[in-house]
């Protein structure tokens, strides 16, 4: 079976791009090798698949320096190359602002979750939650936690994907999601977490790579000095010196201080990046796991930084990236893509369209991953089977349940193909910070925390986040046409992650099945655990 | 009987530096980023001044700052957790 579709996938990109320029060619050949060498590794990987602590964890022997590479193939998404990079053409400083935001989440999670989640976890978050909390209570949330997000995160990458790769290959965009959808499967089913890591490790090399030369291309052209680039960037740009302050796209502050909580702690409650810390070792490589990440990822999103600029400079004014009306071809979020073109040519630009292809199967492959682990362990294991499953079924059912993922996440890609869905990855944030985040933490942290304030606690946080979104400005206004909004704010992070925390905590204090001396003692329990790696 | 007392006493401070390192530096970078997105939001003139002669803003000083020290804050915490901290923990397993 895998060898045929093996085979079939080699061959598929070239019938595929067969009539088009000389880039796209140049694109579908190093995006063949791509998916080449996956599929080989998947291979390979599917052979020992059939093992939980492989499919998994990959058998726990990533490395920290492989897993922090890994973090950051699943972290950077084709969102946040393009995206930013597309957001400092547009508005200079401020898309400064938003990097910072997706990056301060890291140290958090470095410094308060990466090591007692591996001393305490075995394969997903939820490992940890109930060890002192009530097994099918905790589980049950903790997977319509990872659902949601993974699904929302999803959508948006499917989405992103069918429409770049729609301009980039000249690909239908239904077609497009399909062979996203399909690989994603391809790689989840069969080769679990250890071919999810190398598709990601692969895909950190390749993006950083390509962000690396690209960034250096744009500084060669200024002698290497920011200062050039930054002055000739206001020369050339219609808002002049504004585009180096802090401007327009953070005009309130409310919502600027909301999005910053969603993305500090929605970070650390993402499930599919919680779940690479179960790939390493130990709590040592764990630690430098996360330092890696944190180091890639921040040098990504200068080179982003450096990206924006230099697109501002090479393509504002120049007539072969612009339409009639002056506005850069496809969208903002094609900057970076048209700036590899001005500064690299014909065959640089076919290599980052790659890596932006690339890029796009790493992330939803990670989240698909995720998704199956909470059906498959947390829910059929725990919930169903009250913990006595045998593995082969255990497995079966995660494999299905990634191929079940796959499909839901190709179908609502194509459903929501006129959408604005870049929300979504905001929504995903909020759910993490409002509802992961507050129980894994207080799981650790606080010893008064019960199964029903955590249960509950929990859902209201998550209830709150989603009516608050569909309440708010994004969906009540831009989606359904309401004249004004019921709840005023983009992003209410503020308000839910408070709600969440203040619910989990009130009623894990008035909780009257909670018997005291019992919780404190699993509490200190877990608290050697999670510092000794050990009971 | 005075071993034992020893070693929670061992046991304790461990939790305690460990625990002391986490929110310690969490504290840190929180201050750090929630005070730069509230001079964005009430004083973004802060923000807005070139730095000698150049184009480069006190923001983009700053912004870039936040980036690098994120950074070398990760690469002090695993120094310490991965040296000292990991020390005391052997220590303990003994």
């Amino acid at each position: 079976m895998i060898s045929f579709l093996f085979f079939f996938f080699c061959l598929f990109p070239h019938f595929v791009f067969a009539n088009q320029n000389e880039s796209n060619y140049f694109a579908a050949l190093i995006f063949s090798l791509f998916v080449f060498v996956t599929l080989l590794i998947t291979y390979f990987a599917s052979k020992k698949s059939n093992i939980k602590e492989n499919y998994y964890a990959a058998g726990g022997k990533i490395s920290g320096f492989q897993n922090g590479l890994a973090i950051a193939g699943d972290y950077m998404s084709a969102a946040s190359f393009l995206g930013i990079s597309g957001l400092v053409f547009f508005s200079g400083f401020d898309g400064l602002i938003y990097s910072i935001g997706f990056l301060v989440g890291w140290p958090i999670i470095l410094f308060l979750i990466s090591e007692r989640l591996k001393n305490l976890g075995k394969f997903t978050f939820a490992d940890v939650t109930s060890i002192r909390l009530e097994q099918s209570k905790i589980r049950i949330l903790s997977a319509i936690g990872t659902l949601v997000t993974i699904i929302l995160y999803l959508i948006a990458q499917m989405v992103g994907a069918g429409s770049l790769i729609q301009i980039l290959f000249g690909l239908p965009y239904e077609i497009a999601v399909w062979i996203v959808g399909i690989l994603m499967i391809i790689y989840v089913s069969f080769g679990g977490m250890i071919a999810t890591t190398w598709v990601q490790i692969i895909k950190a090399c390749l993006l950083i790579f390509g962000a690396s030369v690209l960034a250096f291309l744009v500084l060669k052209e200024f002698a290497f000095s920011l200062d050039t680039i930054l002055s000739e960037a206001v020369n050339i740009h219609e808002s002049k010196k504004e585009i180096l302050f802090p401007g327009k796209l953070i005009s309130d502050p409310i919502s600027a201080i909301s999005l910053g909580i969603a993305l500090i702690f929605g970070t650390a409650g993402l499930p599919h990046i919680l779940m690479r810390f179960f790939t390493v070792p130990n709590a040592r490589s764990a630690r430098i796991s996360a330092f890696y990440a944190t180091t890639f990822i921040g040098y990504f999103y200068i080179l982003t930084f450096v990206i924006g600029f230099g697109a501002i400079v090479f393509l504002t004014q120049n007539p072969l990236y612009l339409d009639e009306t002056g506005k850069l071809l496809g969208s903002n979020n094609m900057a970076a893509i048209h700036l590899s073109h001005s500064v690299g040519g014909e065959f640089f630009l076919g290599f980052i369209s790659a890596v932006a292809f690339a890029t796009i199967l790493a992330v939803v492959s990670g989240l698909t991953l995720a998704g199956a682990s909470a059906i498959g362990r947390d829910l059929f294991v725990y919930v169903i089977k009250k913990g006595k499953a045998d593995e082969k079924k255990e497995l079966l059912v995660s494999k299905y349940s990634s191929v079940l993922i796959g499909f839901i996440a190709i179908f609502l890609g194509i459903f929501f193909e006129e959408q604005n869905v870049a929300f979504m990855v905001g929504l995903a944030f909020a759910v993490a910070a409002s509802t992961n985040f507050p129980i894994l933490f207080l799981t650790i942290t606080w010893k008064n925390l019960t199964t029903n304030g955590a249960f509950y606690g929990g859902l209201i946080g998550l209830i709150t986040t989603i009516a608050l979104v569909v309440l708010g400005p994004t969906i009540w206004v831009d989606i359904f046409g309401f004249k004004q909004a019921i709840f005023p704010l983009k992003y209410p992070a503020i308000f839910t992650v408070f709600i969440s925390f203040s619910s989990i905590i009130l009623i894990s204090i008035f909780d009257k099945d909670n018997n005291k001396f019992d919780n404190i003692k699993k509490f200190n329990k877990l608290t050697k655990k999670a510092y000794l790696g050990r009971d | 009987m005075k071993k034992n007392i020893e070693k929670v006493n061992k046991y304790n401070n461990f939790i305690f530096l460990n625990k002391l390192l986490s929110f310690s530096f969490s504290a840190i970078i929180l201050f750090l980023y929630f005070s730069f997105i509230l001079i964005i939001g009430f004083k973004p003139k802060l923000l807005s001044f070139f730095i000698g002669d150049t184009y480069i803003t006190s923001g983009i000083v700053i912004g870039l700052s936040i980036i690098l020290l994120s950074i070398i804050l990760t690469l002090i915490y695993t120094i310490i957790s991965n040296t000292y901290l990991d020390k005391l923990k052997d220590e303990l397993d003994k």
